[in-house]
């Protein structure tokens, strides 16, 4: 099993709040990683920390590293931009943009040169859309706006977008919460496709998602990284009390 | 020892009085609201009534069409063409001024200053909403166009004291915070999301803005600018001070020419008779100025509607 | 910057981020633009007027006697006659007549001086005859030409003499026409925004009023004082110049943003307050009245201080009804003919002689700085009264 993303001592300060306590987390290759949690426990920052999002924003201290591929994204020399090209991220509200479906995929990687308007960005629009599983529903309206899509095939859209820049790592900030049971499942299942090719990262509040999808499991509770183990353990023979109290709701 | 009796009844009904009260109190409130509405309709009628006088008169083909105003002469002519031409023509030096400033600073503010910059610097341009337009006027006779004529002596071409130039590039400043103020509220009303999808791609700020958020906000933008032409082409003082008064058909921006309000006021401030032409060309430019401001703002409206329900935004 | 070992490292990224910084740049400089426009503006104004704080006075030896009311000019020595105010002259006969102790003395008193001899003791354009500028040289020489604090330009009206020139009269007009204007819109705006927003609802004849409230705002300001020539002078006979027809056509003006900023206030009153009027079994009319008015009372002000602000610069439409007149003595009745701040201000910019640039300038720097206070005041209640729900 080969690491893919080792964060080392991370912390995070929003203002005086220490919002992350020096978590440290190896992220593997080709598996499906999950981070549940209580709600404001961090999972959600700890993911933005990955692809430098929490950058945006104002008053934000980040101490630690994250190495991936053997260089710290957090060194002075890396750009922030080719950062997010190589790690994607797929939001909780799907947020396609006010653009043809074709275009919503195409934009980017064009800006980024990966292909030239033309035959080749045809042709990576259509297996991005056939890698997330939309092509057959969409292929007959590719001009149309990507915000006449329903709920669940937005977020398919989303993922088609983010898979296009051919990134390395996929982000998913609770992806799902948003949509209905049946939109789910057919993204669950894409999901699972999806790891053969690329290394991902889920947040999810929902622990039945994590025990069918991922394969390995991270518990965060107050900025602490409580228990880190294959899923199966999580949730059948959790080491740390706080975890087993979580897991059979105690509490969150 | 008198009981009083118990009233039979649950609950009394209303008292005659109070609801007497009440309902004129409402009747007056409604008569209140009807003012503005009679208000419009005074506006319209007063000038239609007095522009039709005028179009007894003198011909309606030829106001539209002719390119001669001659109103003091024997045989006096009312082609409002050089007039409408040159109102045209300040107002697009105006807005080449208030449009990419305007939208530029909306943009700054919204999308790159901190909240401490914005909450400074926001009132500052609305300092430059508040200032009456007969101080802009002074302004651009008294400093605007001399300097004009003088930095055209230097690179050797002419230029009048009442030069278009003068007057468009003052009015472009007076409507900068028309268009910034709008494009400020549209472009901030753009969701996060958008942008936070955008970024996480790996595309720049600058991207994001020109490839995202712009055409997102490109409604409200649209609007922000229909407003900004129609105040221009209603703006009196500034042209009443610095701009020509003759009707000059030219596109040379450095001669004088005059516009539809200048004409308006020159039309109305002197000695003739009421019912002369001279005077009633007032009512008939009056006319056209309202029709073509009313359709830009009812334009406008729609815009900002579209916009309004594209994203659910109510602050607008 | 270490190349080969950092995968994080993308040179066609250069190209972009050289384009986002440019992007960046044309941003701020829009905005650098715009304010030095202020700048550039306020200095400009200041520098033209600030002198007009000043006038010029030249102390000269006047002879109160039978003679200087038959002839006032023959008051002060020959020499002297050019350089002094026409109009202290003219005075004279007036001085004698209230102060009858003056008879058959001589004074030495500083009066003001001509406005060509201010301009050239202000070291601006003049147009003296050598003789003239000679003999001002001579009395500066001897101290009896001094530059004073002009408050003529505060206790006078207009004047045909620039030297003379005051804004009082502007400064009542604006007062009279404001008054009148804020007890027209203030009642029909503050009913209008109650209707809408407590009583009024969504049909076609809602639509209606709110829709025109929108068109209201957008007409230009020049066609409502045809709306005032048309009907309030020639409809309703109403006298021209006057505060009044003045005052009703700013009226109308003002009434969309009374309205706006009224209904915002109205609304912004929490519904759990009507509710508990509703609930204590008060009528509709006791709610409002009592309950939701005052609270709204502080936001319906500020909106109020600003459509005045607003209706205070305000020229176009008054200039239509004929507020322009030369108007020397100030109205006392809002049927008198009248002149208002920025009417003053207009007429005066349009005078030939160069005095009256810096009363113009000079009366822009007094109107704005009334508008900036007027703001503030707003600004201020609007923070002092706004309640956090």
């Amino acid at each position: 099993m080969k690491t893919k993303i080792d964060v080392q001592n991370l912390n995070l300060w929003y203002g005086k709040n220490h919002a992350l306590h020096g978590i440290n987390l190896d992220i593997y290759k080709n598996k499906i990683t999950a981070l549940i949690g209580p709600s404001g426990c961090g999972k959600s920052t700890f993911l933005r920390c990955i692809n430098r999002m929490n950058d945006l924003i104002n008053n934000v201290n980040i101490k630690g590293q994250i190495i991936i591929d053997e260089k710290n994204i957090y060194d002075k020399d890396v750009d922030e931009v080719s950062v997010r090209k190589r790690i994607g991220m797929v939001f909780q509200q799907p947020n396609p943009f006010p653009k043809s479906i074709y275009e919503n995929i195409a934009y980017a990687p064009i800006k980024h040169g990966i292909v030239k308007k033309g035959k080749s960005c045809d042709e990576l629009v259509e297996k991005s859309l056939i890698s997330a599983g939309l092509w057959d529903e969409v292929k007959d309206k590719l001009q149309e706006p990507g915000t006449s899509l329903s709920g669940g095939q937005q977020q398919r859209l989303c993922i088609a977008r983010t898979i296009a820049v051919e990134p390395d790592v996929i982000l998913m900030d609770e992806p799902t919460s948003a949509l209905d049971p049946i939109s789910t499942e057919k993204i669950e299942a894409l999901m699972l496709e999806l790891k053969k090719k690329y290394t991902i990262v889920i947040v999810t509040h929902n622990m039945q998602q994590a025990a069918r999808v991922a394969d390995y499991t991270a518990f965060f509770h107050m900025g602490d990284l409580i228990e880190y183990d294959e899923t199966e353990t999580i949730f059948v023979n959790p080491k740390q009390k706080k975890t087993e109290d979580y897991i059979t709701g105690r509490f969150g | 020892m008198k009981i009083k009796q118990q009233s039979k009844v649950a609950f009394e009904s209303k008292n005659k009085t109070t609801q007497v009260k009440e309902d004129v109190i409402k009747y007056m409130l409604i008569a209140a609201s009807t003012i503005s509405v009679l208000t419009t309709f005074g506006i319209l009628f007063s000038i239609l009534f007095e522009a039709i006088e005028f179009f007894k008169l003198k011909s309606f083909i030829y106001f539209l069409t002719g390119t001669e105003w001659s109103p003091g002469v024997e045989n006096s002519k009312f082609g409002a063409v050089p007039i409408f031409a040159g109102t045209f023509i300040i107002t697009i030096i105006a807005m080449f001024v208030a449009l990419p400033i305007g939208i530029f600073s909306a943009v700054y503010m919204s999308e790159y200053a901190s909240s401490s910059v914005r909450s400074k610097v926001k009132p500052l341009l609305e300092i430059l909403a508040g200032i009456p337009t007969v101080v802009y006027g002074f302004f651009a006779a008294i400093t605007v166009a001399p300097l004009i004529v003088k930095v055209c002596e230097f690179i050797g071409l002419e230029a009048s004291f009442n030069s278009a130039l003068a007057s468009g590039i003052v009015m472009g400043i007076m409507i900068i915070p028309v268009i910034s103020s709008l494009s400020d509220d549209v472009i901030s009303s753009v969701p996060d999301s958008l942008r936070k999808g955008s970024l996480a791609l790996g595309l720049t700020m600058a991207e994001t803005i020109k490839s995202v958020v712009l055409p997102a906000a490109s409604p409200g933008i649209i609007a922000a600018c229909l407003l900004g032409v129609s105040k221009a082409l209603g703006e009196t003082m500034i042209v009443v001070m610095a701009a020509g008064l003759r009707p000059n058909l030219t596109f040379n921006i450095l001669e004088d020419m005059t516009t539809v309000t200048v004409r308006i006021v020159d039309a109305l401030v002197g000695d003739q008779a009421f019912n002369s032409p001279a005077t009633l060309s007032a009512f008939a430019l009056g006319l056209a100025l309202f029709v073509v401001t009313l359709i830009l703002n009812i334009i406008s409206v729609y815009f900002i509607r579209k916009f309004k329900e594209k994203y659910k935004v109510n602050s607008l | 910057m270490k190349n080969k070992n950092n995968p994080f490292y993308d040179p066609s990224l250069k190209k972009r981020h050289a384009s986002a910084k440019r992007f960046k740049f044309f941003a701020i400089s829009s905005l650098v633009i715009a304010i030095s426009f202020l700048v550039f503006f306020i200095s400009d104004m200041l520098q033209k007027g600030l002198p007009a704080l000043q006038q010029s006075y030249i102390q000269v030896e006047i002879s109160y006697n039978q003679k200087s009311i038959d002839s006032p000019r023959s008051a002060i020595d020959r020499s002297l006659r050019r350089v002094v105010s026409r109009a202290e002259i003219r005075q004279i006969p007036r001085k004698i007549e209230n102060n009858p102790q003056l008879m058959n003395t001589t004074k030495f008193e500083w009066i003001l001086a001509d406005d060509q001899v201010d301009q050239y003791v202000k070291g601006n354009y003049y147009k003296l005859k050598n003789k003239d500028k000679k003999k001002i040289d001579e009395l500066k020489k001897q101290g009896r030409v001094e530059l004073k604090f002009n408050s003529i330009f505060f206790t006078n009206g207009d004047s045909k003499i620039p030297e003379f020139a005051g804004i009082k009269s502007a400064l009542i007009g604006s007062i009279l026409t404001l008054l009148v204007t804020i007890m027209v819109s203030f009642p029909i705006g503050v009913m209008t925004a109650i209707y809408l927003e407590e009583f009024a609802q969504d049909n076609k004849f809602t639509q209606m009023i709110e829709v025109n409230i929108n068109n209201l705002a957008a007409i230009p300001s020049i066609l409502f004082g045809l709306l005032g020539l048309a009907i309030f002078i020639n409809l309703f006979g109403l006298p021209r110049s006057s505060a009044l027809v003045g005052g009703l056509t700013l009226a109308l003006m003002t009434l969309p943003i009374i309205i706006v900023t009224a209904r915002a206030a109205l609304r912004s009153v929490p519904d759990s307050i009507r509710q508990a009027g509703y609930g204590l079994g008060l009528t509709k009319i006791q709610v409002v009245r009592d309950h939701v008015l005052p609270l709204a009372f502080p936001g319906i002000m500020t909106g109020t201080i600003i459509g005045l602000a607003q209706a205070m610069g305000e020229t176009a439409p008054l200039i239509i009804v004929g507020m322009i007149a030369f108007i020397p003595d100030s109205p006392t009745s809002i049927t008198e003919a009248a002149t208002v701040m920025p009417a003053q201000i207009f007429t005066w910019a349009g005078m030939p002689e160069r005095a009256y640039i810096e009363k113009t300038a000079m009366g822009i720097l007094t109107l704005l700085t009334v508008l900036i206070s007027l703001n503030t005041i707003a600004v201020y209640l609007r923070k002092k009264f706004e309640t956090k729900w």
